[in-house]
């Protein structure tokens, strides 16, 4: 359960001062959207971060005592602010940020997908050396796309103790999507255990925060319902590679507080809007290690943009959103009601929540949460043919959404076939075999998906057959068309194959096998149009970031490819994207799960 | 001698992990330990025993020292007390390579022997420790161990366990027969209040086989015994 439930029968008066406490004075434009040419300072019951508007900008990193549970607690603000201010542009315009550093130790601040030059990105050892204690650093940049963005630490664990924030960049045309109003919805995840032991704790005992391991009860059940036998064999795959099906998420709500612009769920963020208004919410996936399911009960969501830039709209009602993704979505609530923010955290182990009301202090019922997923043999990237379906995935499987190209069993793979002239059209992603090369072999490595399934147009676990199960449409990637014509049209010269490695219990992650430490860069050269083809060998939902250029995710449209900063690739599978190396220099490339990343991440040099 | 070589071996391995105390640890894999008390416990057997099995480790993803420890106080006097000292390298997802040193200091006489073995975790979830340890005089031992985890919730677990000795040869001064030793079974019931910290309740059925057997029974001891264990499993 999230922590911050068992507080919800907290005495009201109490929690108002604690949450003034978290957020202190500063003032707040939430309850009206963002309204940038007249702020105006709100008394509301809740909070969200301050925006600072223009060119130049002083930004402050230091400590801040909070309190989301509770419980105080030190956080990394920015500007004694937690999370960070929204920062708001204008495409074009060129942006000076003056970033000091107040910690005792170093810090940094990444523009997460902004292009800009590599010597500007924030990431200590590549694009500079880190901001000292004490020290100021400069950036300065043109702002060249607009859309909703965020930034970051890149320094240490800072980025889970607080120090993320907003950025949102108006176009400098007109804006294709039409809305009334907008609001930023940071989604982020809290605990008061410090990083570094919740890293410490995870070397030792890779299960310590989950608490939905199966028990004889669940065992006892499958028996029940399938016999000895069939138990037996279901179970043998698993026995065998002694992994958990149940194993989701790393971190869970055992230790986190899941907040939404910095309010715990019974703080209950809350934005207003006047019935028959389209409002754009700008929702952005800052958590160090939470994957959120969102949705809106009794709203249809347009997705408008996806990463930032805007793309084909498209009619959902939940959508994933990957840790750094962000999405933009447009509603039109018509009823003079309240309706929830809900986002659950991947493993149902709590949620974020806020209100869209008509109303201060008016609310909408907060839903349950669905079950939690349990991993199936397609998460392992086994094999399905000859399977019985029915009886391996407890949610049941969409035969149609499974690329039935994909993973013949017992073809071996002419050499030829493997030659630059067989790569896959652009935007339809690669045609090779996967292959697992020498370094994935090894104590650091503890399973490779034989038959990876294609991750594009499966919503993902815990998402599949919710059209059947709720009748809730759930956003895939294989449905995001980029709104414009693809910039870089050419093929494709050469694909680059990655593997998402990692031993669970060991908790040792890396790529190929190999962890950053001992990694060589992955080269690049300048102009090139190359595929990257990430093949997911563990059982766990990474998502991957590419600084600097965008991941052109091949979703099946030649004509209208998506450009994203951030690609979930989920457990047994694989997903292409193109990369125009356009950018000069050394480039961060990496998993953006904060207790991840260490390992599972390769510097690109662009030359 | 043997053992000798076996200390200098595993001394020289370890030091491949000192280098991470002295400069900044890689980030990903920093240094780290573990103090593991899987057991303290007593039980109903009579004289207050106090019997303890635990582990520490101090190192990296791939190479740790380890150390082991078991024994039993009875009346006030230690009984028995084991201590290894090893160098330990993962070489497999599951399984790490163990060498070191044991060194028995209850009941005297002393033994020393040189120990090579694999911890890990096998297909069905058994965690198995098997070790091969040879004496300074040439004898040898055999110790395997397996444990099971079962999870009637999330806190309550049960620990089936066992362990069996065999040894090479008769060493009589500590009561050690050739062949099948002895052979334990326990049952643990634990409560994780934290993940850290679980009291349990257990019972645990030991029995002494061969030339084992002679030497306790001709001692006037019992060579078989079913206790109720109660104690605390704790790490961090």
């Amino acid at each position: 359960m999230n922590k911050s439930l068992r507080h919800s029968g907290r005495p009201k008066q109490l929690e108002f001062s604690r949450r003034r406490f978290v957020t202190g004075t500063v003032a707040s434009g939430a309850l009206l959207g963002l309204n940038f040419t007249s702020l105006r300072a709100q008394t509301s019951q809740t909070q969200s971060p301050m925006i600072l508007s223009g060119r130049e900008f002083d930004l402050n990193i230091g400590y801040k005592a909070v309190n989301f549970t509770g419980q105080e607690s030190m956080a990394t603000a920015v500007n004694d602010s937690v999370p960070a201010p929204v920062l708001h542009w204008r495409e074009g315009e060129e942006i000076t940020l003056r970033v000091t550093n107040n910690l005792a130790e170093d810090s940094s601040i990444h523009w997460h997908g902004i292009i800009l030059p590599s010597n500007m990105d924030g990431v200590p050892g590549i694009s500079f050396d880190g901001i000292r204690p004490g020290q100021t650093f400069e950036y300065r940049f043109t702002a060249n796309q607009s859309g909703t963005y965020w930034y970051h630490s890149h320094s240490g664990f800072q980025e889970q103790t607080g120090l993320y924030g907003a950025i949102v960049i108006s176009p400098r045309d007109a804006d294709p999507v039409s809305f009334d109003r907008e609001y930023v919805v940071l989604l982020s995840d809290w605990s008061n255990t410090s990083p570094h032991n919740v890293y410490s704790k995870l070397k030792k005992m890779s299960h310590y925060y989950n608490f939905n391991e199966r028990t004889t009860g669940d065992l006892w059940q499958e028996i029940k319902s399938k016999g000895i036998t069939q138990t037996w064999n279901d179970r043998a795959m698993w026995n065998q590679m002694r992994m958990s099906e149940r194993d989701i998420a790393d971190v869970t709500g055992y230790t986190y507080t899941f907040l939404m612009n910095g309010n715990a769920p019974d703080q209950n963020w809350q934005a207003l809007f006047q019935p028959g208004e389209k409002i754009r919410l700008r929702f952005i996936n800052s958590a160090a290690m939470t994957i959120f399911d969102v949705r809106m009960p009794g709203l249809k969501m347009k997705v408008v943009a996806a990463d930032g830039q805007n793309i084909e709209p498209v009619t959902i009602d939940e959508f994933r959103i990957g840790v750094a993704e962000t999405y933009d979505v447009i509603v039109e609530p018509s009823a003079d009601t309240a309706y929830t923010i809900f986002a659950q955290s991947i493993d149902r182990s709590g949620f974020a929540r806020g209100t869209l009301t008509p109303e201060v202090g008016l609310s909408a019922a907060v839903p349950a949460m669905d079950p939690a997923p349990v991993l199936g043999h397609r998460d392992m990237g086994m094999d399905m043919a000859g399977m019985d379906m029915s009886s391996t995935n407890m949610e049941g499987m969409d035969h149609s959404q499974m690329d039935m190209a994909q993973g013949m069993p017992g073809m071996e793979t002419d050499p030829v076939m493997s030659m630059p002239s067989a790569l896959g059209r652009a935007g339809f992603g690669s045609s090779n075999e996967i292959t697992h090369v020498r370094s994935e072999f090894g104590p650091q490595v503890d399973m490779r998906s034989e038959s990876p399934q294609n991750g594009l147009n499966d919503p993902g676990i815990g998402l599949r057959n919710h059209a059947q199960l709720y009748n809730r449409r759930v956003l895939t990637y294989g449905d995001i068309k980029n709104l414009y014509p693809t910039l870089d049209s050419r093929e494709p010269e050469r694909e680059i194959e990655l593997h998402l490695t990692g031993n669970m219990q060991r908790y040792m992650w890396s790529m190929n096998g190999i962890k950053f430490a001992d990694a060589e860069p992955l080269n690049l050269r300048y102009g090139e149009r190359v595929r990257i083809t990430l093949v997911n060998d563990t059982m766990m939902t990474h998502p991957i970031h590419l600084h600097g250029m965008w991941s052109e995710l091949e979703t099946g449209d030649p004509q209208h490819i998506p450009r994203k900063h951030t690609i979930i690739v989920q457990p047994g599978s694989k997903i292409s994207y193109l990369v125009t190396a356009d950018a000069r220099g050394g480039w961060a490339y990496h998993c953006h799960l904060l207790y991840h990343m260490m390992g599972m991440f390769r510097e690109v040099r662009v030359s | 001698m043997l053992t000798r070589k076996v200390l200098i071996l595993s001394l020289l391995m370890s030091m491949e992990i000192w280098p991470g105390l002295s400069q900044a640890a890689m980030e990903d894999d920093p240094l780290l330990y573990k103090l593991m008390v899987n057991e303290l416990e007593s039980n109903d057997s009579g004289g207050t025993p106090l019997t303890w099995n635990a582990q520490a480790w101090l190192g990296h993803d791939i190479k740790k020292l380890w150390i082991k420890t078991e024994g039993e106080r009875l009346r006030g006097d230690t009984e028995e007390l084991e201590v290894q000292a090893l160098y330990s390298q993962a070489i497999r997802p599951f399984w790490d390579f163990q060498i070191g040193l044991r060194h028995d200091a209850r009941p005297s006489p002393s033994q020393d022997w040189g120990v090579i073995g694999l911890k890990g975790l096998a297909p069905y979830f058994f965690e198995v420790d098997a070790a091969l340890f040879i004496g300074d005089s040439g004898n040898t031992g055999l110790r395997l161990n397996a444990e099971y985890e079962w999870l009637f919730t999330q806190k309550l677990i049960l620990t089936p366990e066992i362990e069996v000795n065999f040894y090479g040869q008769d060493i009589p001064e500590v009561s050690l027969g050739s062949g099948l030793s002895d052979m334990t079974l326990g049952l643990r019931l634990r409560y994780e209040i934290r993940r850290e910290f679980a009291p349990y309740l257990g019972l645990e059925w030991s029995k002494l086989y061969g030339n084992s057997a002679d030497f306790v029974s001709s001692n006037g001891a019992e060579v078989s015994d079913t206790k109720v264990v109660a104690g605390l499993r704790l790490w961090f």
